[in-house]
């Protein structure tokens, strides 16, 4: 689960002549791999395109549970639904990593929970689409964490340490996400006739919600050139998502299913399959909360945030009390 | 009261882009001098590049006692060792 579509701060890269002292010592750090911390001085522009980046990330963790979630009571045995339950709990957790790696940019967990709520900050387009049957959690974890780990591997080497660190610990933990998918989603293509046909209508429906992950072509984008300049990007959008489908097609093959794509193929001279491009009207029309699921993914997050307020608030209320007991206590 | 000086855990970067980790303790009459009495103690062979101070009393600890509790739960949860998946070798890397 990750960032698409960040809008970068500033307007192109600099030119060592037009940057000051500060960022040119700042480029020279990044240019030598050495990682920045919280407390290092950065551009302002580069703090900020952090937040946006780490926090979308962070969101679509969490936005990421409901799809998911959605199954967990109707997993086909108890074995699956431990799995899911594990599975579900563990993007609770990269979302918490995520947002303590945000919060180290200066900026506070609810205030990013806000931006979220009030639609000023995404989550991946991805959540958007329904999980209708079971072989559908088989194609989130084989083709969604799939397309993920695609962007989160080079992300472990990103120049900001605090997001760095919790890529390594993410990266770690999603290995078991993709297997647990793929292995879901080979025992219905290896099942009967109607877990075979289930399992390639899922395939049907998230092959190009998948290529949508990695957002439109920035091969031109003077915004994706800055945050390449800062590693906070590594990949263009295209590099990725062409390792995607080369990863990802041999792996239908095997289970027998079929890419709904007539144009996929080989292509020799270029080592690479030559695949069809998403429908990018359907992809922005998504974002703009068009999506089949947009409403009922923001309306839960709402209920979530509203309901557990009580909670949030009498636990703290509770832990000041006695924190001034115990001072009256020593006085 | 006594006039003893309080004990400081003292967290390192070894290089860029690691964690701080616990490399052990010091007593300093404050922050400022726990920092230094840090780099004197423990960074004299270049072993850093950044230094953690937290007085000793801050330091939250689970209670060994309570081992059983709380680490045991996930020994039976092999479901979320990726190694725990049969995948086929044909397939590449996953």
């Amino acid at each position: 689960m990750y960032a698409q579509m960040i809008k970068t701060a500033g307007t192109s890269v600099k030119s060592r002549e037009e940057m000051t002292e500060d960022e040119r010592k700042f480029q020279d750090r990044i240019d030598a791999d050495e990682k920045i911390e919280p407390k290092d001085w950065m551009p302002d522009d580069y703090r900020a395109t952090l937040i946006r980046q780490i926090g979308q990330h962070a969101h679509s963790e969490i936005v990421g549970q409901l799809p998911e979630g959605n199954w967990i009571t109707r997993a086909p045995t108890l074995q699956r639904k431990a799995i899911l339950l594990a599975k579900v709990q563990d993007e609770a957790g990269h979302g918490l990593y995520l947002y303590c790696a945000a919060e180290t940019l200066g900026i506070s967990r609810d205030e990013l929970t806000e931006d979220l709520l009030s639609g000023k900050m995404k989550y991946s387009s991805i959540f958007n689409y329904p999980t209708l049957t079971w072989a559908d959690i088989g194609a989130v974890g084989w083709l969604v964490d799939g397309a993920a780990i695609m962007n989160q591997v080079p992300l472990q080497r990103t120049s900001y340490g605090p997001y760095s660190r919790a890529m390594i610990r993410i990266c770690k933990e999603e290995s078991f996400h993709q297997r647990q998918g793929y292995d879901l989603i080979r025992a219905c293509a290896e099942g009967t006739p109607a877990q075979r046909k289930m399992a390639q209508d899922a395939l049907n429906r998230f092959w190009y919600p998948s290529l949508m992950m990695f957002g439109p072509s920035d091969k031109d984008s003077v915004h994706s050139a800055q945050s390449m300049a800062w590693k906070i990007k590594i990949n263009t959008n295209d590099e990725l998502r062409q390792k995607f489908v080369d990863q990802t097609v041999p792996q239908a093959e095997y289970l027998g299913l079929t890419v709904p794509d007539p144009d996929l193929k080989w292509n020799e001279e270029r080592g690479h399959y030559d695949f069809s491009q998403p429908d990018w009207k359907e992809f922005f029309n998504v974002i703009k909360g068009n999506g089949p699921c947009n409403v009922d993914r923001m309306t839960a997050r709402r209920k979530a945030w509203d309901d557990g307020k009580w909670v949030r608030d009498g636990l703290l209320a509770h832990a000041r009390k006695k924190a001034a007991a115990k001072a009256a206590a020593a006085a | 009261m006594k006039n003893e000086w309080p004990l400081w855990e003292v967290f390192i970067r070894g290089q860029h882009g690691m964690s701080h980790r616990h490399v052990g303790s010091l007593h300093a009459p404050d922050a400022e001098m726990a920092i230094k009495n840090a780099r004197d103690v423990y960074t004299r062979r270049n072993e850093g590049v950044s230094i953690w101070v937290v007085e000793a009393k801050n330091v939250v600890a689970s209670s060994p006692s309570d081992k059983g509790p709380l680490y045991e739960p996930s020994q039976s949860k092999v479901y979320r060792h990726p190694t725990f998946y049969d995948i086929p070798d044909d397939v590449g890397a996953m």
